[in-house]
């Protein structure tokens, strides 16, 4: 793995460039700030590998995913005889990235959370992972970047708890560094809850240690939007500037925005997979984000002017497409009142349509960031936005 | 009449057509799978092109409850509305409301049912049947019939027959669309021969554009199913495509086709692999079994599909039955399956090597040669020799 920061806007947020290696020594090269796609066992939730080429390339190039969901049932031996993920995926241009947890099926649990290991809520019942076990894992699928196991815990745990799991999070980076066996670059795990001494002293101690980059935890876990910047920037503050920093928990707009602005580089698209569960689409505009802030209508249809909800009896018969002039599969093939029959019948075609054009957005929405960031004018962007949703979620309010 | 077919190439009964529908050039024999709502579960219309569907089935039923025919129909068609490019054939609706609903009865009138909606009875006539068709606009549409479970007997399957042929001039009737939509007579009658004789010479005096023979796949036995195939196609008209309802595995429609049979429909090869079940050549592959955990080979190594180019047994195997890609990617090999059957179906028989492809497939699927005697029985009938794959001592039952 190689990383460079090729552009500053003013501030910390930057933007990058990732160059990792694929299978078959197949040179992937992805742009950050960069959305990372959240998968189920390699696969996006509904996107089938068939369907994966329609998204932008090389931006949707890079896959994270959790080695927790092959223990239903997969033994890293078999994984190890597939030839890990890439080989047994199909998937050489893509690059993959291990993160113990996803955020949606397979999430910490730091009651059960001990000395000897981390543990998750995971479809197989709660489950404790050892550094051993995990490493094992993780020498069987042969990911590119890899996070090192954390002790996550929530905004609300006491003093002691929260320094007590930046001690075991330290000690564990040590074991599963000890105990690497890949040529996959390691992303040491930072974690520090809501303090931000905490915070600051564990991106001091993992920055000491010899990893890739930074996989920044413990965040979106109850602390508020307003808390979160300065946690952020305590880390941020603490890391050497040309390693990339990557985060779970991240997933709306806005609160991508505040961890670019804090200088995060890799997000995860959980927010995804929530929005196209709820049958949202969604429609902000970002490559003309300055435009007539008064131009914007009065939502009637439970949306809130950056997503719509396609189950809405209004779209019944609406034959345009989720956004005029998207680029997507599902755009360019389908219609409002198709989904909108698809959702109201429970057909998974539903869900599929959603997630590609729900992900291509999203991509768009990275990419608009990235110019912005280039452009020096990242903190109007981020401005102009909040501006415009705080707005349309004001008028909508008076409409209803 | 809405359609050309023609024959290509024949082996004694079983022959290879070209079947020439409004929205699509169809090569027959032909599988199709059932899109019920609208949709193949977990598939995009650009797979099913992609996996070579030619003709996809909806419900009518269905559809007409949502999102109603009357929104298709403003919306431009269901072609327009699910953007299929291809064939479509709706059924008459009847049949599943019948399979359904419990409260379900069928009078001269029609088949009064309770509204699902509301619990109101209602009453769904050969007229009504065929106006919710012609709005949905299928390529090819299905005449109401009054369907009886093959397993019952008596007068029941005689008052069937003949109300059939009474609501089959109903439909013709109310058929509004004839040049651009093809009705096509169901030839019902149970599993008693003088019936279904009546009935085939009632629906071809219609001389309507293609025949299905329905009745069948509903719990008879194997023997008495393909014998009434084998007597339907023998006297219905050579110039017409016939229609095997709901079969669909892939041994039956090889029979079938051996009989003269041209098209073939079932919820079977998406069902099962919602319950991670694979079709190869073998018969049935169950991914679910703790075998296939450690298997790294593809599901079929013969099998060209996206899937097996791509995938173990093993990584299958954790995904189905808990991953919607599970059912994503099974169903995809499925229909491949099945429509790698047609096509080679169609292209033996063109290429005269029809003989071969039968025995090469009950090889495959019975390598001790314990291939069923009904399979056996109907192949005599059919003129083709698969004594090479029959082991001499041993008939099993299937
Ligand atoms: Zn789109
Ligand atoms: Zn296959």
């Amino acid at each position: 793995m190689k990383f460079a920061v090729k552009a500053w806007s003013k501030g910390r947020a930057r933007s990058g460039i990732l160059q990792i290696v694929g299978g078959s020594s197949c040179e992937i090269a992805i742009e950050t700030p960069a959305l990372l796609l959240s998968t189920r066992k390699g696969l996006p939730a509904f996107i089938s590998p068939d369907l994966l080429p329609s998204l932008p390339s090389p931006d949707s190039h890079i896959l994270q995913f959790s080695p927790l969901h092959f223990l239903e049932g997969l033994t890293p031996e078999t994984m190890s005889n597939c030839g890990g993920l890439h080989q047994m995926l199909g998937l050489h241009e893509y690059g993959f990235v291990a993160v113990p947890r996803d955020s949606i099926v397979c999430v910490p649990e730091c009651n059960g959370t001990n000395k000897i290991g981390a543990s998750f809520e995971t479809p197989c019942g709660r489950l404790l992972i050892k550094s051993l076990e995990y490493m094992k894992m993780i020498s069987s699928m042969k990911p590119n970047l890899w996070a090192t196991l954390a002790d996550e815990v929530p905004a609300w745990v006491s003093v002691k708890r929260n320094k007590n799991s930046v001690d075991r999070t330290v000690r564990w980076l040590d074991e599963c560094i000890a105990l690497s066996s890949t040529g996959g670059a390691v992303f040491g795990a930072i974690v520090g809850g809501s303090s931000v001494e905490e915070r600051q002293r564990c991106a001091q101690e993992v920055a000491k240690r010899n990893v890739s980059g930074y996989w920044l935890g413990g965040f979106g876990l109850g602390e508020s939007m307003d808390e979160r910047s300065p946690l952020l920037n305590a880390v941020t503050d603490n890391l050497p500037e040309q390693k990339p920093r990557q985060i779970c928990g991240l997933g709306l707009p806005e609160e991508v925005l505040q961890g670019i602005a804090s200088g995060v580089d890799l997000f995860d698209s959980t927010y995804i997979y929530d929005l196209t569960i709820g049958g949202f689409a969604l429609i902000f505009p970002f490559d003309q984000i300055e435009r007539n802030v008064s131009d914007s209508q009065p939502s009637a249809i439970g949306g809130d002017q950056t997503k719509i909800n396609l189950k809405a009896t209004v779209y019944r018969k609406d034959i345009s497409p989720i956004v005029d002039g998207c680029s997507c599969y599902a755009c360019q093939n389908h219609t409002k009142a198709y989904i909108n029959h698809l959702l109201n019948v429970h057909e998974m075609l539903a869900q599929i349509l959603l997630e590609i054009h729900n992900t291509h957005h999203y991509l768009g929405f990275f990419r608009a960031i990235r110019q912005a960031i280039k452009e020096g004018k990242f903190e109007q962007f981020r401005q102009q936005f909040i501006e415009n949703r705080r707005h349309q979620i004001f008028a909508a309010s008076l409409g209803s | 009449m809405a359609l050309r077919f023609e024959i290509l190439g024949r082996f004694n009964r079983a022959r290879a057509a070209q079947l020439t529908l409004p929205h699509f050039v169809c090569q027959t024999p032909l599988f199709m799978p059932v899109g019920t709502q609208g949709t193949i579960k977990g598939l995009t219309t650009s797979q099913l092109e992609e996996i070579g569907c030619q003709i996809i089935l909806g419900n009518t039923y269905h559809l007409a409850l949502r999102p109603t025919s009357e929104l298709i129909d403003e919306l431009g068609g269901l072609h327009k509305f699910m953007n299929w490019p291809r064939a479509l054939l709706t059924d008459s609706g009847g049949f599943q409301m019948v399979s359904l609903l419990h409260l379900a009865d069928i009078t001269e009138k029609g088949v009064t049912f309770q509204s699902p909606v509301d619990g109101k009875p209602m009453l769904l006539t050969p007229e009504e049947s065929i106006q919710i068709q012609n709005r949905i606009g299928a390529d090819i549409i299905m005449a109401l019939d009054d369907v009886v479970r093959t397993t019952i007997t008596g007068p029941r399957i005689e008052e069937a027959m003949y109300r059939t042929l009474r609501w089959i001039d109903r439909c013709i009737e109310a058929h509004k669309r004839p040049n651009e939509q093809n009705l096509f007579g169901i030839v019902q009658g149970g599993l008693d021969p003088v019936l279904r004789d009546i009935c085939v010479r009632g629906l071809v005096d219609r001389n309507l554009p293609g025949y299905a023979i329905g009745g069948l796949s509903g719990g008879e036995d194997k023997d008495s199913f393909w014998r009434v195939v084998a007597q339907c196609t023998a006297s219905l008209p050579e110039d017409k495509p016939r229609y095997v309802m709901g079969v669909g595995y892939p041994l039956d429609i090889v029979v079938c086709s051996a009989l003269g049979a041209d098209m073939y429909d079932c919820v079977y090869p998406t069902r099962t692999a919602r319950f991670g079940a694979a079709l190869i050549p073998e018969g049935v592959l169950k991914l679910k079994h703790r075998a296939m955990a450690d298997d790294t080979r593809p599901i079929d190594p013969t099998c060209m599909c996206m899937v097996c180019k791509n995938y173990t047994r093993a990584y299958i195997h954790c995904l189905v039955t808990k991953d919607a890609m599970g059912s994503q990617l099974l169903s995809y090999h499925n229909l491949y399956y099945m429509m790698k059957l047609s096509n080679d179906l169609h292209s033996s028989i063109i290429e005269g090597q029809f003989p071969e492809f039968v025995c090469g497939f009950l090889q495959k699927m019975f390598p001790k040669g314990d291939v069923p005697e009904w399979v056996c029985n109907a192949m005599e009938v059919a003129g083709i020799d698969i004594s090479s794959c029959c082991s001499p001592f041993t008939s099993s039952q299937y």
